[in-house]
């Protein structure tokens, strides 16, 4: 077998920040008709590498030739040119336009009186139905899903003619189903000769998808290899370059026993909490030292419930007990005054305040709570920043370094630190370890483990099931917008029992 | 099995629905627009009896042919989710310049495109700081507003007569059909309208203003030319600041270093008021005429009432206010 | 001294001390200060006196910029404050008395209290942009101002209210005492307690901070009560200076001056982290700039052009742009808001 054509070939590759080699001479080649993972924890530069690639970076040394013509990006419009198109993590698209348009922005078609709209249209309908996206070109973007957006990006990448797409962690917001129908998407684009970029978190996903990966480590490459001829085990060592004792010692945990003590009242119980449009009533009970999973796709109502929980949004139906007492938990700061704490699934938007340091943010909850006129003492500030910083490993260790500064892990872990600064009984966990590397990921799994042996009660919520078997004791499955099964965790339970609840009949909402 | 499919688009109703719901939303503004314009039409006609008259429409036109100008070009730069402060002092600059050079013998055909340059000088700066530099527009503009006051005082510090025959003939032309008149600064005006309702629409230049108001980081991404369009936007309102500063010195017969002190507020209060949002990426530059109108209207209709001017500052803002929040439930209908 | 230039402060206090070089430059008796009658006079101790009215508007303003807001409406409560006070003052019997004077102030910062409140209802409350919420009133306060007046310029004669604006107490004039005085209160307020985390905290992320248990609607609300309460303050001071209530001018496009203030001392309007220092450096050389022009006998009516060249410097060298040229640092098209490793790397 033969190797297909390369398209872009990137030698030596060399980004410097003030101070910091982001990139180290990093090679990297995409060929023809090849999905290409590009594979590193975070900080490793495979976001540099992508911004390098797709002209948002110059580079300081090294070449990139596309189709065999070396090429200098001064711009993502140069990149565009040269025929390599981007679709990010967050889809960069226009909500405030068309479906349609955001197709083929900047490449409408013009007729005799400026552009003309009928082609223009039929144009990105076409764009569409190859990827089989039957939607009306003419409906806002912001009337469809994330999933659906991110697809219509695709779209946009196929109309500029692109011979090379680079996807940055498309699939960290789409459930299982969209996923697959991503890759169909992307084996019939490689099929038709398109070279891929894939960045992914999810090792399954690089497994059944692509053909080649590079792994960058520190900011260089670590190597290229076949996926088929390289073990799992074998390349998430490469990306941490340690062994993996660590992710080990947690699996080993799976074997949780019921809840300590059944006879134990719940820490908090809610009976038929729901809202209209996002979730039907739901009962549940919480109790401590106990694990609570909740498993089921994106809109399953899993996300919904956790907001509805901390009182994020506003329930329409509902009544709620702390420990017995019934309590009205119907905003932020009702919750947090009944010691419960929420950590959002949107890190950057809704967990971290970017511009303060990270010792002000983890103080941040435990101040709000005491009100704006009794500070915290700095002594006890730092007294506490000091002990999260060191039990939680949270790197830079730095209380002055501004939160943005840190890498996802380590934002994931100042936040965690705030929640916890404030001694909470109930913590709700949105998706705590998307979009973070493994070494943090397993951190944050075996502190969870740990905040439950202690005695808080725990609702985590989690895309990768495995997680959710492994950490919970008690897992609620959730499917159009209520609970379909609760269910005990313990032997004999596992992600295809999950998945066979979560995906049963009447799934389509 | 088409589970995916239909979980992914919904159901074709649903789609159609959100589809004209949320387009409708759009218009909606400029519809209510629309209808406070018949509204307060039909109440005057009710109330003063003869109130609907080509006289009173031709007049609504010509004494805001210059608004109009100006709310054309605030409606781009607040389509790209930005604010221009300056046009207003612009008016004064311009005009003073105009008056000054003419007053020295200089010729209408040289001077008047000098008068619209000195508009678009203006908002050159302004965009070189808000599209280059990156600078806060409300900031960027604000210098822009205090170059233009400051210059128009350098020029003069008092009112100069204009009586210029080129000049005045924006305003002293008068075409008249029966009871209707329009002059050549109304029709220029609505030229200005029309020809920016092509650009939005019709051209890719036009779309990337919306892009940009809808979000500027992706429109980036996506590779179009943000940079360039920010600057042009304020050069096009610049533009159109200086040609309003022509037909305000026309429509006024002099150059003032007063005219035009706030004017950059009215434009404003009419591009909201005509459904535009301040954050960018929704509106339309007919919501903006509409806006104009009304804001013409009121002033009409306090005059008719012979009640103290003040009350025009009070029901604008009253008026502002129910335009805001009638915003604000529409768009919180159209996020749920 | 690559730390010193990166200050933020550093080119406004350059900016500054040039202003008061080019006045002494100029004309050597610009720094003099002489005592007359057991007050102090002269250029500078001007400057600070009349700088009085910007300090508070100023002050009041960027603490609603650093919630991510925007107080446009300040110049109207300013207008509003001055015409209930005389309004009050004139139509006593007794204009000279203490009680009189102490209710009409009372009476007028009350009324810009609710101008406040109001303001911070619809932004807070109902949720509007504060940039078009607050030109409702701007709109709508000047109407209310000469509504008050009845478009006529209030003129009295009282002395205890002269005195706010032109008295002297301990030598210094009474204005700057005011001043001073707000100044020491909100940084005691902001700093001594967690107030200033809180309103950086909503400003830099309104969301994160709800989740976090932040009350920001009461944040927001309050802070443009405090505004409000500021910008009436002003128009005291105002009215006592001319003692004379005119709705068509008081504190006209002091709401501009009072953002660029704020600006200058490097608070971004995208809110967030606000300086108060910087602020009262802003005011000063806002303030220090109006008396150069006079002083170089320039016709005051130019002064925007001046203000205008400030405010394009300033805003130039506090450009990222500009900064990367003059500090070579690297050029980057544009970072996404958060890009940890770049910026991790940066330090």
């Amino acid at each position: 077998m033969t190797d297909p054509a390369v398209i872009v070939d990137a030698r030596g590759i060399t980004i410097e920040f003030p101070g910091v080699k982001a990139l180290d001479d990093v090679d990297l080649s995409l060929r023809a008709g090849e999905i290409h993972a590009l594979m590193g924890e975070n900080g490793a530069g495979k976001s540099t590498m992508i911004k390098a690639l797709t002209g948002v970076y110059a580079v300081d040394a090294g070449t990139i030739s596309v189709g065999g013509i070396e090429r200098r990006f001064g711009g993502t419009d140069d990149a565009q040119s040269a025929g390599i198109a981007t679709v990010y993590q967050e889809v960069n698209l226009c909500t405030n336009l068309s479906v349609g348009e955001n197709v083929m922005l900047g490449h409408e078609i013009r007729g005799r009186f400026g552009i003309d709209w009928r082609a223009t249209h039929a144009a990105a309908a076409e764009a569409l139905r190859r990827l089989e996206l039957e939607i009306d070109p003419r409906s806002p973007l912001s009337s469809h899903s994330i999933a659906v957006q991110q697809l219509v990006a695709i779209s946009r990448a196929m109309v500029i003619r692109s011979t090379v797409l680079v996807l940055d962690e498309p699939t960290s917001s789409l459930d299982r189903d969209e996923v697959e129908r991503l890759f169909a998407v992307m084996r019939a684009l490689r099929d038709n000769g398109v070279a891929i970029l894939f960045v992914s978190h999810f090792l399954d996903q690089i497994y059944e998808i692509c053909d080649r990966v590079t792994v960058l480590r520190n900011g260089r490459t670590e190597g290229e290899y076949r996926v088929a001829e390289l073990p799992q085990v074998e390349l998430v060592a490469k990306m941490l370059g340690r062994e993996l004792a660590d992710l080990d010692s947690i699996a080993e945990r799976t074997a949780h026993t019921a809840r300590p003590d059944e006879q134990t009242a719940p820490v908090m119980q809610v009976l038929a909490l729901g809202r209209k449009g996002a979730l039907e009533p739901v009962d549940l009970e919480l109790y401590e030292g106990e694990v609570v999973g909740l498993a089921g796709l994106l809109g399953s109502g899993r996300t919904e419930l956790a907001r509805l929980l901390y009182g994020a949004d506003h329930a329409d139906t509902g009544r709620t007990r702390i420990r017995g007492s019934a309590v009205r938990v119907s905003n932020p700061r009702a919750a947090v005054d009944n010691r419960i704490a929420f950590s959002s699934e949107d890190r950057r938007s809704e967990g971290i305040i970017g511009d303060l340091t990270v010792r002000e943010n983890m103080i941040l909850g435990l101040q709000a709570r005491r009100g704006w006129a009794r500070r915290v003492p700095r002594a006890q500030q730092d007294r506490l920043v000091a002990t999260y910083m060191q039990s939680m490993d949270i790197r830079p260790a730095d209380p002055e370094t501004l939160i943005r500064n840190l890498s996802g892990g380590n934002q994931q872990k100042v936040l965690l630190a705030r929640w916890l600064a404030m001694a909470p009984q109930v913590l709700i966990l949105d998706e705590p370890t998307r979009g973070i590397d493994v070494g943090a990921k397993a951190e944050i799994q075996r502190l969870i483990s740990q905040l439950a042996a202690d005695g808080l009660s725990v609702v985590f919520i989690s895309s990768e099931l495995e997680e959710v078997v492994r950490l919970s004791h008690r897992i609620c499955v959730m499917r159009d917008h209520a609970k379909v099964a609760e269910l005990h965790n313990g032997e004999g339970v596992d992600v295809d029992d999950l998945v066979s609840l979560i995906a049963q009949k009447g799934q389509v909402s | 099995m088409s589970a995916p499919t239909t979980s992914l688009t919904g159901t074709r109703a649903a789609v159609f629905v959100s589809a004209v719901r949320s387009r409708t939303a759009s218009w909606a503004s400029v519809l209510a627009t629309v209808g406070m314009l018949v509204l307060m039409l039909a109440i005057g006609q009710a109330a003063f009896g003869d109130f609907i008259t080509p006289r009173l429409i031709s007049s609504l036109f010509l004494n805001n042919s210059f608004l109009i100008v100006l709310a054309v070009g605030m409606t781009f730069v607040i389509l790209t989710g930005g604010i221009d402060l300056s046009v207003g002092s612009v008016i004064a600059f311009s005009g003073l310049l105009g008056a000054q050079l003419l007053a020295h013998g200089w010729p209408s055909i040289v001077v008047i495109p000098l008068m619209i340059l000195s508009g678009t000088v203006i908002g050159a700066i302004t965009g070189v700081m808000v599209a280059f530099f990156e600078i806060q527009p409300f900031i960027a503009s604000l210098a822009g507003m205090f170059l233009a006051r400051g210059l128009a005082y350098v020029v003069s510090l008092k009112s100069l007569p204009i009586s210029d025959g080129g000049v005045d003939w924006l305003i002293a032309t008068q075409f008249t059909v029966g009871q209707w008149s329009v002059t050549p600064g109304v029709i220029l005006a609505l030229l200005f309208v029309a020809c920016a309702f092509w650009v939005l629409h019709y051209t890719r230049f036009g779309r990337t203003v919306y892009a940009i108001g809808g979000n500027a980081q992706s429109a980036r991404l996506m590779g179009l030319s943000v940079t360039r369009t920010t600057f042009i936007v304020y050069l096009i309102s610049g533009t159109c600041a200086g040609v309003a500063g022509l037909i305000f010195a026309s429509y006024t017969g002099s150059g003032n270093p007063l005219a035009g002190l706030g004017m950059e507020l009215d434009a404003i209060a009419a591009v909201v008021i005509g459904g535009t949002i301040l954050t960018g990426g929704s509106g339309y530059v007919l919501g903006s005429l509409c806006g104009v109108l009304v804001y013409g209207l009121i002033q009409i209709t306090i005059t008719y009432m012979s009640i103290d001017s003040w009350w025009t500052y009070i029901v604008i803002g009253a008026l502002l206010l129910i335009f805001v929040v009638f915003q604000r439930l529409l768009g919180a209908r159209r996020r749920a | 001294m690559k730390r010193l230039l990166r200050h933020r402060l550093f080119w406004p206090i350059v900016a500054l001390v040039l202003l008061i070089a080019l006045n002494t430059a100029s004309r050597p008796s610009f720094l003099s200060i002489t005592i007359n009658d057991g007050a102090l006079y002269g250029s500078l101790v001007d400057i600070l006196r009349n700088s009085a009215q910007l300090m508070l508007v100023a002050v009041g303003m960027m603490l609603v910029i650093a919630t991510r807001g925007i107080d446009l409406s300040v110049g109207a409560v300013l207008a509003v404050s001055g015409a209930v006070t005389l309004t009050w003052i004139a139509g006593s019997s007794s204009p000279g008395s203490i009680e009189t004077v102490a209710t009409a102030i009372a009476l007028g910062l009350g009324v810009t209290l609710i101008l406040g409140l109001w303001n911070g209802f619809l932004v807070s409350v109902v949720g509007i942009q504060p940039i078009i919420a607050t030109l409702v009133l701007m709109f709508a306060g000047r109407g209310v101002a000469m509504l008050i007046t009845q478009g006529q310029i209030t003129t009295i004669t009282s002395a205890p209210y002269t005195f706010i604006a032109s008295g002297h107490l301990l030598g210094l004039p009474f204005a700057l005492y005011i001043s001073v005085l707000v100044v020491l209160v909100v940084s005691l307020l902001v700093r001594r307690t967690a107030l200033g985390m809180l309103i950086e905290s909503v400003g830099i992320n309104p969301e994160a901070s709800r989740l976090a248990g932040v009350r920001s609607r009461g944040i927001i609300w309050g802070v443009y009560a405090v505004s409000g309460l500021l910008a009436g303050g002003a128009g005291i001071l105002y009215s006592s200076n001319i003692m004379a209530a005119d709705a068509n001018n008081a504190g006209l496009n002091i709401e501009l001056d009072a953002i660029l203030a704020v600006v200058i001392g490097g608070t971004s309007l995208m809110g967030g982290k606000f300086s108060i220092s910087g602020t009262v450096i802003g005011v000063l050389i806002l303030q220090t700039l109006t008396s150069t022009i006079t002083f170089l006998g320039i016709p005051p009516a130019v002064t925007p052009v001046f203000k205008a060249v400030v405010v394009i410097v300033v805003c130039l060298l506090q450009s990222r742009r500009v900064r990367e040229l003059i500090l070579r640092r690297r050029k980057v098209s544009r970072p996404s808001p958060v890009e940890p490793l770049e910026a991790v790397m940066s330090r």
